[in-house]
């Protein structure tokens, strides 16, 4: 398909590759790796090997922490109310206000169950303040989940000592790092993180496989019970051609890590810089100095988002927004609101989310034309005259709201 | 993405009579809290005619948004005000050929852009009292504010109560847990907890709890006669389709009308309902708020079970 596509933190193409090793499980070894003939008999060895190439890109000290689910918001849910469980006298749970929907819907229904939830805030570049988060740690707190990478901005946050902090005061740490796995390096063992979401869509792999890492030893409700599918802990039938492919695509995400972190990095450092200089009243949202090498988010100052999105995608160009009328919601990006972007701003802000399929050209043909269609929607603006914003335009342009 | 019209595309790529007008004599500025939309519509209006010559937008905000502006520029160019002032959100989309429900607000913000910069012509200061909630039934796009007013005129109890009342919930029965949340809040303000077995229809409630009749230039009496003019107006369409509908009571902005036959379980109901109000509105010059009701305690008739 023609196109430019920047949008993987959405979703990503299904690598070819993965693609290949998954059809067999279609067709020929369809059996219930359950199952006792032929038509099942590769499966479990196949479900087996896959495991050991996530746990490989993971870094988990054993194949049997790593629990096949159908997708990352299984991963955290599980993750969620298994602490909950396990910890029935715990009724705090931290988290931060720029988590996915995945964990803040969750947190939001546990609130009306009356549990207590620490939302942490995050700084205008979207940094939390470890202070705060040291406060907060204590025996009433039954799990901390934060995650690892943001989607819309990229920004890490310190989860590798965030855990440290919360296993020092007895506290179960669980990380969303469904962006980051295979977009940094990650080594679990060495960390006192004990329970992480991944999801195959984000890494090449496809849609509808997901993995609960979860550390040898931690206390563990499941939250669907039936087979023994997964040692018990995630009961109903394998999913056995998505985690074959998830396997190989962790470990191409493995092999292919180097060209991320250079590549992919300079690719979007090029992006970044070639659409600064171009367009005026632009800025970069989240914290530029860490954050994923794939991703850019820059906030396009009195222009609206989806407005964005539709001429890019007249051009063949494909990003994502954190503008209210994106999303079925109509709310404007929770991130960008907790980092305190002004609302003419936060409406345009535009996600880059680039992968080791995208090309130099491509970069550049985007950097052509991002200038135009900034210029062509400032032009229908009421906050934007000719060459810059509106004289005192948060005052001369005042609407009546609704 | 969105499933917008071809003639919504058509307008956001092509925006007609986008920018400033020279020598305007009328603005309007307007925006939409729900989106961060705004909206500044100029018209240069003929001061003898008082048709407007010359219409243009500046918005900030989605392709719908940006289509609806259009769209009423070239919709209002050429008429008197009056004529302009009968322009109503659903004409405005009926132009577009539709909107996505999420985005018919972008059509009610361009209405009231029209309304603000009339106003403005006119001298007089243009004040919105439209309120807008969060969307609950996408299927027939009701908002948290229509169904929490509803129960609370109705003392309204269950599920099927507000689906009977707004059809809230009578599609795809998605947003029951959202229904359910706001039966569960508004019956907390009465002192009651929400019921999920409860089945009863409710009293009629006193009519203390009705908001005090806001003060307006209109007799009551004027009021009501104009009130049932709009709604004989209506009649003929509605019976056609083998439906009617009855004016039951007026209280202050709150007009009670009872659907009957065919529109009681039409699923156009939510958008007639929206329309006679809109025509109320303009007949009296005030907020209107149009409650179905029911006459009398009436079986369940629509099943919720899937």
């Amino acid at each position: 398909m023609d196109g430019i596509y920047l949008d993987n933190n959405a979703t990503t193409q299904v690598d070819l590759e993965v693609v290949e090793e998954m059809l067999p499980f279609f067709t020929e070894q369809f059996g219930n790796p359950s199952s006792m003939h032929q038509f099942g008999n590769k499966v479990g060895f196949a479900i087996k090997k896959a495991r050991e190439q996530v746990q490989s890109l993971l870094g988990a000290a054993h194949d049997s922490e790593i629990v096949f689910t159908s997708c990352g918001t299984e991963s955290d849910s599980t993750a969620i109310l298994s602490a909950l469980k396990a910890y029935p006298k715990r009724k705090e749970i931290i988290t931060t206000v720029i988590e996915h929907p995945a964990v803040l819907e969750l947190c939001k229904h546990l609130e009306k169950e009356d549990y207590t939830i620490h939302y942490l805030k995050v700084d205008e570049k979207g940094r939390l303040d470890m202070e705060q988060y040291q406060k907060l740690l204590s025996p009433e707190v039954a799990i901390v989940s934060v995650m690892w990478a943001n989607n819309e901005t990229g920004s890490l946050f310190p989860v590798v000592e965030m855990a440290e902090m919360a296993h020092a005061a007895g506290v179960l740490f669980h990380t969303d790092a469904v962006q980051a796995v295979g977009k940094v390096p990650i080594d679990l063992k060495a960390t006192k993180i004990d329970m992480l979401s991944l999801s195959g869509h984000k890494l090449h792999a496809p849609k509808g496989i997901g993995v609960l890492y979860l550390k040898r030893g931690t206390r563990f409700r499941p939250l669907l019970r039936g087979g023994h599918q997964e040692r018990g802990r995630r009961a109903g039938t394998e999913n056995a051609a998505a985690i074959v492919g998830l396997g190989v695509a962790c470990e191409l995400a493995a092999k292919h890590m180097a060209f991320e972190q250079s590549e992919v990095k300079a690719m979007r450092d090029r992006l970044q810089q070639g659409i600064l200089d171009a367009v005026s009243h632009c800025f970069v949202t989240g914290d530029p100095s860490n954050r994923l090498p794939n991703t850019l988010n820059v906030a396009f100052e009195y222009i609206e988002g989806e407005a964005i999105l539709m001429l890019l995608n007249k051009d063949g160009i494909a990003a994502s927004s954190g503008s209210a009328c994106t999303s079925g919601s109509l709310e404007p990006s929770h991130v960008m609101r907790a980092m305190g972007i002004p609302f003419t701003a936060a409406h345009g802000t535009v996600r880059f989310s680039l992968s080791r399929f995208n090309t130099p050209e491509e970069i550049e043909k985007v950097i052509q034309v991002v200038p135009g269609v900034v210029a062509k929607l400032r032009k229908l603006s009421p906050y934007w005259s000719e060459n810059g914003p509106a004289v005192n335009c948060q005052t001369s342009f005042a609407p009546a709201y609704a | 993405m969105w499933d917008y019209s071809e003639t919504v595309k058509d307008h956001f790529f092509n925006p007609r009579n986008a920018g400033e007008v020279a020598s305007a004599n009328a603005t309007g500025d307007v925006g939409s809290i729900s989106c961060g939309d705004a909206l500044r519509l100029q018209l240069k209006v003929n001061p003898e005619t008082e048709i407007i010559e010359d219409a243009g937008f500046q918005t900030f905000g989605c392709g719908s948004a940006i289509a609806s502006s259009s769209a009423l520029t070239e919709m209002i160019k050429g008429k008197t005000l009056d004529e302009a002032l009968k322009v109503t959100n659903q004409d405005i989309a009926d132009y577009l050929q539709g909107l996505p429900p999420e985005k018919m607000h972008c059509s009610v913000m361009g209405r009231e852009a029209l309304q603000a910069a009339i106003a403005d012509y006119r001298g007089e200061v243009w004040k919105d009292d439209h309120e807008e909630g969060e969307l609950i039934c996408k299927c027939f796009a009701v908002d948290a504010v229509m169904i929490e007013d509803t129960i609370r005129a109705n003392g309204l109890k269950t599920v099927e109560d507000v689906t009977n009342y707004t059809k809230a919930g009578g599609g795809c029965s998605s947003c029951h847990e959202g229904i359910e949340e706001i039966l569960g809040k508004v019956l907390a303000e009465r002192g009651e907890t929400f019921d999920p077995e409860a089945r009863a229809w409710p009293e009629p409630i006193a009519s203390e709890t009705i908001p005090a009749p806001t003060a307006g230039k209109l007799t009551n009496l004027q009021r009501i006669k104009k009130i049932e003019a709009v709604i004989e107006a209506v009649r003929p369409t509605l019976q056609a389709d083998r439906g009617d509908i009855e004016l039951i009571d007026v209280q202050g902005n709150q007009v009670m009308v009872h659907l009957v036959g065919a529109c009681a379980g039409c699923q156009m109901a939510g958008l007639t309902l929206g329309g006679v109000q809109q025509q109320m509105m303009e007949a009296l010059g005030e907020f209107i708020h149009v409650v179905p009701v029911a006459k009398k305690p009436a079986p369940v008739s629509i099943s919720v079970r899937g």
